[in-house]
């Protein structure tokens, strides 16, 4: 499938910035299940200072907002040409060894809700099918709502309170995958609602590793597993590892950000 | 050189300078105390505002005696211009630049502290004073020797120049703006004891009492005072001496940077502006105007010079 | 302790003899007026203290500096055994930069099975953010400092391995020119080999590790937390020394790709950052979100190729006291030959037998934590009281996999100047090694650490050590 994106984040400020930096982290992995034809990231009101490919082999773009402005727009556009691969990523040949996604980070480390979680799904013994329950049981007790998180919310705070967005879902879903000894990952992306061009936000979903099989996708909040209507942009522990967005600035200036992201065929 | 270290030098010599001016103006004080026995109050007062510190004073004590006046100036920790505050804060400053300085300035400037910080450990008796201000004045002596002697000319020297300067300059300017009116011919009764002794504690208050007279040789007259204090190049404490170094520091710098900045203009216009008076058009236009907007335009220029030079940001 | 205990002394080899590298020091000891040395020793202290040479001690009142004691006699080492010494060094070092290269890439060690995952995975001084890169020529730990304990005429031991920011070297240097201005005559008749080329050494190991985006000479600055860090002394001496700039975490931004310095003309970029703040603080955007001391960007532009960092982030990992167990192994891993240098016998308290061994016996060993560092949290069994021994072992049994234990060594004496005679004292050795891609360099003597209270065995200048002036001799 050809999917043409457009994603465009403007950042206002309430007063000059002074220094802030961005890290961006908006450029699909290259990967069997997808492939780049066209992709391009430009800055208006900033400078792209430096381009790499960090420790879980995401691109990472470092912009630098100019000196003395107030406001920063950054548009991530293209076009991806995407396989359906039943969720399915192999694991690569170099990268992060996979006692790395066994560890618990501060976003994800279980407490007795997450551990609840995990005991639920212990008995099943094929790991397939127990990532297959734990993504419904999930879905069953943390309905989808906007309201009950925020960008710092705990897995384990998530899962206590019942409810959350997908980046909640993938954080108790790693949560709980690592309690019961699976490595697991979050991925950051996009995904083609069916029949709707604009989207409300970048999306989140999970990862678990699989003998014999590699790292399978799971989107706990479409109840799905990704497909050909999804784009992947980053990996990494948790969402602070794969956000497409971490910055810093410097002074009091305060900051609002509009999204602008279409997804369509 | 790094921004924050041309404006470490600048401190340090401004501290410096800041220090060793405290301590002139309490023997001015001092000695105004000693040969008046009238109105010390009101004269301990004149210190303390002359020092800027007026509002740090007024929340410590609610009234102007020597002992505590002298106690604040020199020795409280709660005055960031006490002479030990700012010993202290420039040899922060010497540390922070130390690879800039040589070392016999470092030396210098690290010994001022420790002499100091263990001269003023306790308050200092009335009859030690005059050896304790001699110490003062003999250790920043030594700074500023070793600066001259052993420092290369370049922009490290033109930055800590230009802190003693306009430091200096400032101090000049605050001494004459609190005793003003008593350098008016208007109001001035030419021999009188009283503006004799007012006179004299603003000469001495910078050190000038002597070469004033060696000058002038008796013609001890208010307009003459003024005129020492503001135009007479060869007094190294008046506002034209420092403004003239100020700007031959700051064209030493364009020299070497080979870049001409807005602080460059700005010193060359103040400088211009002095050689364009007499003191008799400075009495006509108002002495106190005069003297406010030179302390205001020194002032900006201290404030360019951080921004040109990056000393900040 | 027990007091009868016999020490290997480094001079005094028997009533009125001494050992041979100390025949010609002992000769010239011998013709000196002890009132003499008494007030040279005092001039020290002076010229120290007038020079500003003082370390801040934290948790002490505000801008509390000392001074580290200095002993004025020295610590003489042959040249035999300095070879052997650097020959064990250089190999250990070796092994210790492809220990970290492969520890962030292939990981074969692990794999290998010769360090147990565990080791790694569960330890906070790995750096994730390093996986999967290589620094400017592959260099790790650009300074190291070796610590080494010497027990009997030919024993010695690697005590620790500081790969992070090791400290002191300062000393070293200014302990030899205090020598040489007190004592020039002495100089003249033992010929001891020099240690004031160390700044040059120093400056050119940190260029030839100049980034992909250097163009030109490289510009090398040290980065300080300022003038109220407890090394700050060094920090500006060695910046000094090295005519570079010293910058702290606020006089440099990332402009133009690179991290660049706040000079009186604008920006300007600096090559390679001599750190000496910790991993954590590095860097806002990838670290500590707190930290003020820090380079935002720094980690994006190194990676990018724009900056060396030295020491490379995340090269801890090869200076934590459990890892450091493994270094014999680790060693012969990566070097295809025995470790020439010994380790100290090391239980690792995360496992049980070690454990209850070191519960059992915690009178005689010496405790410390894996992290721990500068003798902080480290309990010497036979100097503590009973009260001491059970509060350690209460946290040894929360957190058993927190802690090595060793066994108390006898460390080598050597004598200091006090109240008018030669007292012997507890010492160990930090050499100071540089790296580069064009080889290791290795100072001859290093820093002698001296525990200055009789019968002591801690050293650290946070502890109430001095230092002495180490001399190699040149035979």
């Amino acid at each position: 499938m050809l999917l043409h994106i457009s994603h465009t984040t403007k950042y206002a400020y309430d007063q000059p910035v002074d220094y802030a930096l961005q890290q961006l982290r908006l450029t699909p992995q290259v990967l069997k299940c997808q492939r780049i034809v066209d992709w391009k990231i430009t800055v208006d009101g900033g400078t792209v200072e430096a381009f790499y490919t960090d420790h879980h082999g995401n691109d990472v773009h470092l912009i630098n907002v100019d000196a003395g402005g107030v406001s920063v727009s950054i548009t991530a556009a293209g076009s991806v040409e995407t396989t359906d691969t039943a969720g399915i990523v192999p694991l690569p040949k170099s990268g992060p060894p996979l006692w790395y996604f066994s560890q618990t980070t501060a976003l994800t480390t279980p407490g007795p809700a997450i551990g609840k979680l995990a005991s639920e799904t212990a008995s099943e013994t094929n790991n397939l099918n127990r990532l297959h329950s734990l993504s419904r049981l999930i879905a069953k007790q943390v309905s989808y709502g906007k309201d009950g998180t925020y960008v710092a919310t705990t897995a384990e705070e998530a899962m206590q309170g019942g409810v959350g967005v997908c980046q909640d879902h993938a954080h108790i879903f790693i949560a709980a995958a690592r309690a019961g000894g699976i490595p697991a990952r979050y991925v950051s992306g996009y995904l083609m609602m069916d029949g709707q061009i604009d989207q409300d936000a970048s999306h989140a979903w999970a990862e678990a590793f699989v003998n014999g099989l590699g790292w399978v996708g799971f989107d706990v909040s479409n109840s799905q597993s990704p497909d050909e209507r999804y784009v992947r942009l980053a990996v990494g522990r948790d969402y602070h590892d794969a956000a497409p967005f971490s910055g810093m600035r410097v002074g009091n200036a305060k900051e609002t950000m509009i999204v602008n992201l279409q997804v369509q065929q | 050189m790094l921004g924050k270290t041309a404006g470490g030098l600048y401190w340090m010599f401004r501290l410096l300078e800041r220090g060793e001016n405290t301590a002139r103006m309490v023997e001015a004080g001092f000695r105004m105390a000693l040969t008046r026995s009238t109105d010390s109050e009101t004269e301990w007062k004149s210190v303390v505002t002359t020092s800027g510190v007026g509002r740090g004073y007024d929340s410590v004590y609610d009234h102007y005696a020597a002992k505590e006046v002298i106690d604040y100036l020199l020795r409280d920790k709660r005055n960031p211009s006490s002479v030990l505050s700012v010993s202290k804060a420039a040899r922060d400053n010497a540390r922070l630049v130390r690879t800039a300085l040589t070392t016999e300035v470092w030396e210098a400037v690290n010994e001022n502290w420790m002499v100091l910080t263990d001269l003023l450990e306790n308050p200092v008796q009335q009859k030690d004073l005059p050896a304790a201000l001699a110490t003062i004045r003999q250790h920043s002596a030594l700074v500023r020797g070793a600066l001259h002697g052993t420092m290369l000319r370049n922009d490290i020297y033109d930055f800590s120049r230009l802190g003693t300067f306009i430091e200096r300059a400032d101090n000049t300017a605050r001494i004459i703006d609190v005793k003003y009116y008593t350098l008016l011919p208007s109001v001035s009764f030419v021999g009188s004891s009283l503006d004799n002794v007012q006179w004299e504690t603003v000469l001495r208050s910078v050190s000038a009492h002597r070469s004033f007279r060696w000058l002038h040789q008796g013609d001890m007259t208010a307009s003459a005072i003024a005129d020492f204090l503001i135009l007479d190049r060869r007094l190294p404490r008046s506002l034209a001496f420092c403004i003239s170094q100020v700007v031959s520091q700051l064209d030493a710098l364009s020299d070497d940077y080979k870049v001409t900045l807005p602080c460059n203009d700005m010193a060359r216009k103040l400088d211009k502006d002095m050689r364009s008076r007499d003191i008799g058009a400075i009495f006509e236009d108002g002495l106190h105007e005069f003297i406010s907007t030179f302390i205001g335009r020194n002032n900006a220029l201290a404030m360019q010079i951080e921004t040109d030079f990056r000393f900040n940001k | 302790m027990d007091k009868n205990k016999q020490f290997f002394d480094e001079m005094i080899a028997g009533p009125d003899t001494v050992t041979d590298p100390y025949i010609g020091y002992n000769k010239w000891f011998a013709e000196q007026d002890p009132d003499h040395l008494t007030r040279k020793s005092q001039e020290a202290e002076t010229f120290f203290r007038r020079s500003g040479i003082t370390f801040n001690v934290y948790g002490q009142a505000e801008a509390q500096e000392r001074l580290i004691p200095f002993d004025l006699v020295p610590r003489i080492i042959a040249e035999r055994e300095w070879a052997k010494l650097s020959k064990g060094i250089a190999q250990r070092v070796t092994a210790i930069n492809a220990f970290i290269h492969d520890v962030y890439n292939r990981q074969e060690i692990l794999r290998a099975g010769v360090v147990p995952y565990d080791l790694v995975a569960k330890n906070d001084a790995f750096l994730p953010q390093m996986m999967g890169f290589s620094p400017p020529g592959k260099v790790y730990t650009h300074i190291v400092g070796t610590d080494i304990v010497r027990t009997g005429p030919d024993d010695f031991f690697v005590l620790e391995d500081n790969a992070r920011t090791p400290s002191g070297v300062s000393y070293m240097l200014e302990n030899r020119e205090t020598m040489l201005q007190m004592f020039p005559e002495l100089f003249s008749r033992v010929r001891v080999k020099p240690v004031n080329s160390y700044p040059d050494s120093l400056h050119r190991a940190l260029c030839d590790c100049a980034p992909p985006a250097c163009n030109g000479k490289p510009r090398v600055a040290v980065l300080t937390p300022g003038i109220h860090n407890s090394a700050y002394f060094e920090h500006s001496f060695l910046a000094d020394q090295m005519g570079v700039e010293l910058v702290e975490g606020h006089d440099l931004r990332v402009v133009d790709g690179r991290i660049a310095m706040r000079t009186t003309l604008g920006y300007e970029p600096v090559d390679v950052l001599y750190r000496r703040i910790d991993d954590e603080y590095l860097d806002p955007l990838s670290f500590n979100p707190d930290s003020m001391l820090g380079v935002p960007g720094i980690m994006d532009i190194y990676r990018a190729g724009g900056i060396t960092i030295a020491n490379a982030p995340g090269a801890g990992i090869a200076d934590d006291k459990a890892i450091y167990s493994y270094m014999p192994e680790i060693v012969e891993f990566y070097t295809g030959e025995k470790a020439i240098l010994k380790n100290v016998e090391t239980f690792r308290c995360a496992e049980p037998d070690a454990l209850k061994y070191t519960l059992d016996n915690l009178h005689e060993l010496v405790v410390k934590e894996v992290h721990g560092s500068g003798g902080y949290g480290m309990l010497v069994g036979p100097a503590a009281s009973k009260q001491e021994l059970e509060d350690f072992a209460a946290k040894l049994r929360a957190r058993p996999a927190n802690y090595i234990a060793q066994p108390t060594l006898s460390l080598s004496t050597v004598p200091i100047f006090t109240d008018s005679e030669l007292a012997p004292r507890h010492v160990d050795l930090r050499p100071y090694v540089l790296v580069s891609p064009n080889g290791i360099n290795i100072t001859p003597g290093g820093l002698t650490r001296v525990a200055l209270t009789e019968g002591s065995l801690v050293v650290n200048s946070s502890q109430g050590g001095g230092t002495k002036d180490t001399w190699v001799l040149e035979e």
